[in-house]
């Protein structure tokens, strides 16, 4: 086992932030790694200035996946769409205080969790509009 | 926090009185084993009893044992060592799809060297195909190695059948017998088995000292070029203080391996019942009977291994995903795989190996630990949509 985690992961990864779903998510990613098989799939519920004001997220996934799908629920709470855009997967693994390298894949994860919930949002209020 | 430790299959403790045993060869006994003077003798002499002792607990000749640096290097010298040999003869192996990694990547690494070989297939328990390697033999083949047990999931493969088979045919038959000696009874004496790989730190002896058996007439070459150590088969100055080691825990062994067999067979299934009267949803992987008495190996359904296993670390368990050498990797167990476990599942595997030091307190302590562990991952997990 890759035993090199930092006392962030560890701590993310004992009490996870923001498990659970959202009955009515405004965005649903749901993500799959093709190097491991691990899943993700991750709630946002934006009100209509655009601001993320929940996250939750349920993970397949190994000590790494959880920490990091914790971490980007809690980066993401309060920033704009745009902002969250711009979290990548090595600012979750940053927040976290570094990962393995073998598992730094993981936190790739994430932000395509991440993204696939923020593209269903958008196209879920275009259909509105329409 | 109480500690338990169940990976006992990646490695076990050192007996205290292996240590002691071992201890004058760090200090006053240095000798050289091939020295001539006293100091040099007295090596010489234990090397000599150690050596003995772990023939006795395979129950062969002495002068069949070699020595080396652990099961790793005994599988290198067997199967490099018979193909080098026996090249002119024949340029073909078999082996089985479940071996461990010092045997997989000696083959392939053999492969890259010219020589052609196939993986026989395994049941759903993990049993190796016996009609698949017997249409594998063709008039090449020169070297069958399959395992005596499996180190992730226990399952004991048919050993003698493969060794008769072979020895109908003429061809040299090696097994690695790292997770099988010292556990299990064991006498060589008429079984066709020309090469037996073991490792003393799976029985209770010290880490980085192993040994080969290679029954007489068996040809071999040498991997390592030096001395005439260790009757011209492996060169290198002999580790007596870990050869006395092996020495020792294969004398203990070869006394305890009833009662130890009793013991652990019925601790193992005390701790299976007690998870899955418990959990849900759990399978266990490997033969139900033809199976190491410490070895359980289970999966948890919609879950993946580690996230489990650190889990248990922090409640003071240690277990592991299946093999402690290949959980550095990403890659989905190759022995659950070869057994045909659907790739979700063999995600969330977990072995748990017991030892001799293991107690029924230890098994209520994880029985007690695991479910609230593995009804929260199931309940972070997205695959599980049942019991909302
Ligand atoms: C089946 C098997 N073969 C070989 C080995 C390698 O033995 P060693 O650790 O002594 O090199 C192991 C243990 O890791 C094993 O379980
Ligand atoms: S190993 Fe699969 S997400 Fe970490």
């Amino acid at each position: 086992m890759d035993g090199q985690y930092s006392e962030k992961v560890m701590e993310h990864f004992k009490n996870p932030r923001n498990v659970g779903e959202i009955t009515d998510a405004s965005g649903i990613g749901n993500v799959g790694n093709p190097v491991c098989g691990d899943i993700m799939r991750l709630y946002i519920k934006v009100d209509d200035k655009e601001v993320i004001t929940d996250a939750k997220f349920k993970t397949f996934g190994c000590g790494a996946a959880i920490a990091t799908s914790s971490m980007v629920t809690e980066l993401v709470k309060g920033k704009t769409i745009d902002e969250a855009l711009k979290v990548s997967n090595h600012a979750v693994a940053e927040a976290l205080g570094g990962l393995p390298k073998i598992k730094m894949h993981c936190s790739v994860l994430a932000e395509e969790a991440l993204r696939s919930a923020i593209d269903d949002y958008i196209a879920k209020k275009k259909a509105k509009k329409v | 926090m109480r500690k338990v430790y169940m990976d006992n299959n990646a490695t076990t403790r050192m007996r205290e009185e292996v240590l002691e045993a071992m201890l004058p060869f760090y200090k006053d006994e240095y000798g050289n084993a091939s020295s001539v003077h006293s100091f040099g003798r007295t090596a010489r002499t234990s090397v000599d009893e150690a050596r003995a002792k772990v023939a006795r607990l395979l129950g062969v000749a002495r002068e069949d044992i070699i020595f080396t640096s652990g099961g790793t290097e005994a599988d290198n010298l067997a199967i490099k060592g018979v193909a080098n040999a026996l090249k002119s003869k024949g340029d073909h192996m078999i082996t089985c799809a479940i071996e461990h990694h010092a045997v997989l990547n000696s083959c392939k690494y053999l492969e890259k060297e010219g020589f052609k070989v196939t993986y026989v297939g395994v049941d759903k328990d993990g049993v190796i195909k016996l009609d698949e390697l017997k249409s594998a033999i063709t008039p090449k083949t020169i070297l069958i190695t399959v395992m005596w047990a499996n180190n992730e999931v226990g399952t004991i493969e048919p050993v003698e059948e493969i060794g008769r088979l072979a020895k109908e045919k003429g061809i040299c038959f090696h097994t690695d017998a790292v997770q099988a000696a010292g556990k299990i009874p064991m006498d060589l004496e008429n079984m066709p088995i020309d090469l037996l790989s073991i490792s003393a730190h799976k029985f209770y002896g010290p880490k980085g000292v192993g040994a080969l058996y290679i029954r007489k007439g068996t040809k071999i070459i040498p991997q390592l070029h030096g001395g005439h150590h260790e009757m011209k088969k492996r060169a290198g100055t002999e580790n007596v203080a870990g050869i006395v080691g092996m020495g020792y825990a294969a004398e203990l062994a070869k006394i305890e391996i009833p009662q130890e067999v009793k013991q652990l067979t019925g601790l193992r299934d005390y701790l299976y019942k007690g998870i899955t009267s418990k959990i849900p949803e759990v399978t266990i992987n490997g033969h139900l009977t033809k199976r190491l008495p410490n070895t359980l190996n289970v999966r948890f359904k919609y879950l993946e291994g580690e996230s489990i296993v650190l889990n248990l670390d922090l409640e003071g368990i240690a277990v592991s995903t299946g093999s402690a050498c290949t959980s550095g990797s990403l890659e989905p167990s190759h022995v659950l795989t070869a057994m045909g476990v659907d790739p979700a599942d063999t995600q969330g595997s977990i072995r748990f190996s017991l030892g001799k030091d293991n107690t029924k307190e230890d098994a209520d302590y994880v029985i007690a630990a695991l479910p609230p562990i593995i009804q929260r991952l199931r309940d972070m997990s997205p695959l599980y949509e049942k019991g909302r």
